[in-house]
């Protein structure tokens, strides 16, 4: 230990307990070079280039960041808060990006040092809840104990609380749950996701859960330019391309689609690039006798599009 | 008389820091771990009771010590190992296991001399613990 960093000899001298207060007061914190430690920023701005729209959540997610930088900060100084409680709601409506968002989240709290591993175990209410009495126990402490180091993930939470059978295994699940969310908060980080109205029963009808969650992230809808870019993004990592025609069909399919019945935001867009590409390939195949070059295997015309049952 | 059976049963006992930093360590080579105990502490006594299942999938320690702690609560005076298990063809058996908890008092074992025909003498050990019935041993 010859070579000390200023930041390092300053936490060195707050770190015996008991010093004066003006040696405290001394300590100096440098978050520029806390925040180049964690190298958060990647993430966060990965985030950004990756995910369109989403504003509330980023900018949350940002919050989030700063508060667990400054928390580590504080920590160097001598100052003790307590670890702040992280587990978290998403909710809003179907292909909003709420998975998508939480494999991110895992990543973010590694790096920030506040989850040991950053993997996350996705579940649903199979895997929580079981099939006969005394089940449900042993399935979900596996399942957290699976999760500790990480982010657990449950999707369409509110799938645990039925309350028309109240013999139902699912209210077992929440309560073991919740005592782990409270007992095993440095272990674990939960995250509930669902579409909101169904959320909100499923909070009202279990308080106690409600009230352990300090993070209620709520995703807004795409508008129609943002699902714009997100099909060139999704055509992009497919290795395809549009056409101008394509284009253009595609920028009157979107209003279109949003007008119909269960439309699900980015969801239903994979789902229209889908069946184009099958429209695409369908198109390649009667024209047997050509040649086929990349450029005609990577392009999706405007008819492979137009074709779609909305533009009827 | 300390028994010392397992992996680092010669040093000082592992503080609970320790055991989580061998059960990272056996994580990380994707070994399984499992929880066992027993109030029957003859060194040829290999089928230990089963505390729960092998956690297989584990990505972290926490999760293990949660039933070392619950196993410990339960049986506070019984010995409890840990076992890891390396499922890799060709081993197929366990590479690390070592006791995470003891009884207070461990009385020990007694040389037992049994004569056979040409006054012979057979050798064997019993532990003085094992005298009293399964359930009543160090309390």
């Amino acid at each position: 230990m010859s070579e000390t960093s200023p930041a390092t000899a300053a936490i060195g001298a707050t770190g015996t307990t008991g010093t004066t207060g003006a040696a405290v007061a001394a300590a100096r914190v440098d978050l520029n070079a806390l925040l180049a430690d964690s190298n958060v920023t990647e993430v966060l701005d990965e985030l950004d280039a990756e995910l369109i729209g989403l504003k509330p959540v980023k900018s949350r997610i940002r919050d989030i960041a700063a508060l667990l930088l400054v928390e580590r900060a504080r920590k160097q100084v001598g100052l003790v808060g307590g670890s702040p409680s992280l587990h978290m709601s998403f909710t809003g409506n179907p292909g909003t990006g709420k998975t998508t968002v939480a494999m991110r989240m895992a990543q973010i709290l590694h790096r920030l040092g506040y989850v040991r591993k950053g993997h996350l175990v996705a579940v649903t209410r199979d895997d929580l809840v079981g099939q006969y009495i005394g089940h449900t126990a042993p399935k979900t402490k596996e399942i957290l104990k699976k999760a500790m180091g990480g982010v657990l993930f449950i999707d369409e939470a509110y799938y645990l609380y039925r309350p028309e059978n109240e013999r139902d295994y699912g209210q077992e699940a929440i309560e073991i749950l919740l005592q782990y969310m409270e007992n095993q908060r440095d272990d674990l980080v939960v995250i509930l996701a669902g579409y909101a109205d169904r959320m909100e029963t499923f909070f009202r009808s279990n308080p106690g859960l409600s009230s352990r969650i300090a993070h209620h992230l709520d995703f807004p809808d795409y508008l129609p330019e943002e699902l714009e870019v997100i099909a060139e993004r999704m055509l992009e990592t497919m290795q395809y391309r549009l056409s101008p025609s394509a284009v253009a069909a595609l920028h009157e399919y979107i209003p279109l689609r949003m007008k119909q019945p269960h439309f699900a935001n980015a969801r239903s867009i994979r789902n229209a690039l889908d069946r184009a590409r099958l429209r695409q390939a369908n198109r390649l195949f009667a024209e047997k006798g050509r040649q086929l070059d990349r450029d005609a295997l990577m392009t999706i015309e405007g008819g492979d599009l137009r074709a779609s049952r909305v533009f009827d | 008389m300390k028994i010392t059976q397992g992996t680092f049963s010669f040093l000082p006992e592992l503080t609970d820091a320790e055991i989580r930093a061998q059960i990272d360590y056996a994580l990380a080579l994707g070994w399984a771990i499992g929880v066992e105990y027993t109030d029957d502490p003859h060194p040829r006594n290999s089928y230990w009771e089963m505390w729960g299942n092998p956690m297989f999938d584990l990505r972290d320690a926490a999760g293990a010590m949660t039933e070392v702690t619950a196993c410990r609560k339960a049986h506070p005076q019984t010995y409890i190992r840990v076992n890891a298990f390396d499922a890799a063809l060709g081993f197929e058996t366990t590479r690390l296991s070592f006791i995470v908890n003891r009884p207070t008092i461990e009385p020990g074992f007694q040389l037992k001399r049994h004569e056979v025909g040409g006054r012979q003498i057979q050798y064997t050990i019993e532990s003085y613990a094992t005298q009293a019935p399964e359930g009543q041993r160090y309390i």
